[in-house]
């Protein structure tokens, strides 16, 4: 586990600063700061509908924020034109949810896509280059299949092979765990940890799986409600004096976040449909 | 599938696009390649140009000969003035015919029906018919007979 | 009643954003067909899916509304005694009205939904968002193509459809009730004009093909990428599309044809 003083050390590669940013008259965001090290796995967690997604896809210039600056790599997101965006996403890696996978090509297409669109290699280094990827997800044996035929957990195996294909410098994973099974989970949380090892890769990860985001994050940071509640790395994190992080850490029913949604008065509700019967 | 064999059904479904509109233009319009400059222009003045729209048929002894390119009102004689378009082939029509508006059956489509002269020179491009004879009126005719004239 | 108003205004206002980000959407993927080295094997595809995918159904209607015209015209004109004009009134009904409208109208249900459906699943499964990560703009690689595709393969589909309904309806009046040939194909030549019917047509077609892919294309673009949210986009295709093609065809021809 690296020290807080080693975390300081590392520059950072993703700076948000007071981003401010509302969808539909409601506020996702409300003046979140956040500097994201370069080389490293930052986990970024929070309960669902907080807006962890739309933090990635704001990072990624996909939406604009209302107010505050985002930074990656030295660049101001907001502030790039078209042209310089679609360069700076080049650099950047996402693995969606669902795995994004093109259902009208075949495994080897899919992972060979970004290299056909970005680059003129000949069709052998690309081949090369695919195969090399899949083999590092442990699926070179996949590669004539159709994304229909994949299982969950295989599915985000090729997405990850396909969005490390251009060697990015940032990978951004939006719920890598989320309903996958146990097998499946140790194979993705492996997969992340030896990118990150192997590649230098900065790594950002959403996801509300508190005990696999932490083993293997070194550093971590809660959101809720439009605000970060809590950041560190995951030891400092479990000794949080806050009772919400506390909650969300160990998954209590009830706490700063009661367990009923908000209602008027119990008696007052029961009362009023006997007198409507 | 093979990128081949789509681009290949591509290719006949294309081919096969432009095949129906030369269909449509040879067989259905009867256009014939060329023919629009091969033709020359003669008028002819009707007091009652009846039901004859443009595009309709000219012809001579049943066979089609030409077109009718405009029916318009001529001002000073108060007749109809209709321009035709006739084949470039049928370049002997002798200038003393007669240009007659006749009923393909009783209730059919109206035509100019060119009644063949006897002059030995013959019409030239932008020369006119000195004898024509207009639509055959239906209710003209009844009501004639009606009043017993 | 002031609420049931201002409710009409938000929904109008609602109206003028969808039309207008339709036509920002229109813009950018008209100009952004990928270079050809790409873009013509993508293009190939998608006439390929939106084309002749949608031939089967173009010429199997094209065929029964030829016979059914052929049928129909025989009867009503027998009884002037000119069933001579079957063929001419075949011809100029399809090269004129049906072929274009009726063409389009199988196509905005057959290729439109179609195409509604996979962009909208295509939002939704991310593989929009996920080329827009990758650095690639979806609207170039996804939807350019597939906008000329519909262009393209739309008249080309209702010159078929017009061809294969006069055939059809040779095949009824001629082989069948036993019309002369001569004058089934002669009244017909007599009375078609290339330019003012058969082109005015392909005109037509165009026309449709451009606001029928347009819409398509657009609602599946503009969906919500949930599933109620694809196949309540699909459905708009087919009636918005279904009502422009008629609205238009009034239109045109009005223009076209209204000077007689």
């Amino acid at each position: 586990m690296p020290s807080q003083n080693r975390f300081m050390d590392s520059a950072s590669y993703i700076d948000l600063e007071n981003v401010v940013f509302s969808r539909n008259g409601r506020r996702i965001f409300d003046g979140v700061s956040l500097s994201i090290p370069r080389g490293r796995i930052t986990a970024i967690m929070g309960p669902s509908g907080t807006g962890k997604t739309t933090l990635l896809r704001l990072i990624g210039g996909q939406l604009r924020p209302d107010s505050g600056r985002i930074s990656v790599a030295g660049q101001q997101v907001p502030a790039l034109g078209r042209k310089a965006l679609y360069r700076l996403r080049e650099k950047m890696g996402m693995l969606f949810q669902s795995g994004a996978l093109f259902t009208d090509l075949s495994v080897y297409e899919n992972v060979a896509f970004p290299l056909r669109v970005h680059t003129s290699l000949p069709e052998d280094m690309i081949h090369d280059i695919v195969l090399m990827k899949l083999q590092a997800v442990g699926l070179r044996g996949a590669r004539d299949l159709m994304p229909a035929e994949l299982s969950g957990g295989m599915t985000r195996r090729v997405a990850l092979a396909r969005s490390i294909a251009l060697d990015p410098e940032l990978i951004m994973y939006d719920e890598p765990f989320a309903g996958q099974d146990p097998i499946a989970m140790g194979v993705l949380v492996k997969l992340i940890r030896d990118l990150n090892r192997t590649m230098g890769l900065t790594s950002v990860l959403v996801s509300h799986d508190v005990p696999e985001s932490l083993s293997i994050c070194h550093f971590a940071c809660i959101i809720a409600d439009g605000h970060v509640i809590g950041q560190g790395t995951p030891e400092q994190l479990r000794n949080h004096p806050s009772e919400r992080v506390q909650q969300f850490l160990q998954g209590q029913p009830d706490g700063p976040v009661p367990f009923h949604y908000p209602a008027p008065d119990p008696g007052q509700d029961w009362f009023a449909t006997g007198e409507g019967a | 599938m093979a990128q081949r064999t789509t681009e290949f059904i591509v290719g006949v479904f294309m081919v096969a696009g432009f095949a129906a509109l030369v269909f449509l233009a040879l067989q259905v319009s009867g256009l014939t390649p060329g023919a629009a400059s091969d033709t020359y222009t003669v008028y002819a003045r009707f007091n009652d140009a009846g039901g004859l729209a443009v595009r309709g048929r000219v012809s001579m002894a049943g066979v089609t000969i030409g077109r009718i390119q405009t029916i318009t009102l001529d001002q000073e004689s108060f007749q109809a003035q209709v321009v035709m378009d006739i084949d470039a082939s049928v370049n002997n029509i002798p200038t003393d015919s007669s240009a007659i508006i006749r009923t393909s059956g009783l209730l059919g489509e109206q035509y100019i029906d060119i009644s063949v002269g006897a002059d030995e020179t013959a019409m030239q491009n932008g020369d006119a018919f000195y004898s024509t004879q207009s639509a055959l009126n239906l209710e003209r005719m009844i009501s004639n007979f009606a009043s017993g004239r | 009643m002031i609420h049931r108003i201002r409710r009409l205004g938000r929904q109008g206002i609602e109206v003028l954003r969808a039309l207008g980000r339709s036509g920002v959407f229109l813009f950018g993927a008209l100009w952004g067909l990928p270079r050809p080295s790409e873009g013509l094997p993508l293009l190939i595809r998608q006439l390929y899916v939106v084309g002749v995918l949608s031939l089967a159904i173009v010429i199997v209607s094209g065929l029964f509304i030829g016979m059914v015209l052929g049928l129909q015209g025989y009867t009503i004109l027998s009884d002037y005694g000119s069933e001579d004009a079957v063929g001419q009134m075949i011809a100029l009904t399809l090269v004129r009205e049906l072929g274009p409208v009726v063409a389009a109208l199988l196509f905005a249900g057959r290729a439109g939904s179609a195409l509604t459906a996979e962009i909208g699943l295509m939002k939704a499964t991310e593989q929009l968002s996920s080329l827009e990560m990758m650095g690639v703009d979806p609207l170039r690689r996804v939807i350019a193509p597939r906008l000329w595709a519909g262009f393209i393969a739309m008249p080309l589909l209702a010159v078929i459809f017009s061809t294969v309904g006069i055939w059809g309806g040779m095949l009824v009046g001629v082989e069948w009730l036993g019309v002369f040939e001569g004058s089934f194909w002669g009244n017909m030549q007599a009375s078609v004009s290339f330019v003012d019917d058969v082109l005015n047509g392909v005109i037509k077609s165009i026309v449709f093909g451009f606001f029928c892919t347009w819409i398509a294309v657009f609602q599946g673009y503009d969906c919500v990428p949930t599933s109620a949210g694809i196949s309540s986009a699909t459905t708009k295709t087919v009636v918005y599309s279904s009502l422009a093609v008629l609205g238009l065809d009034f239109v045109l021809t009005a223009v076209m044809f209204g000077s007689f």
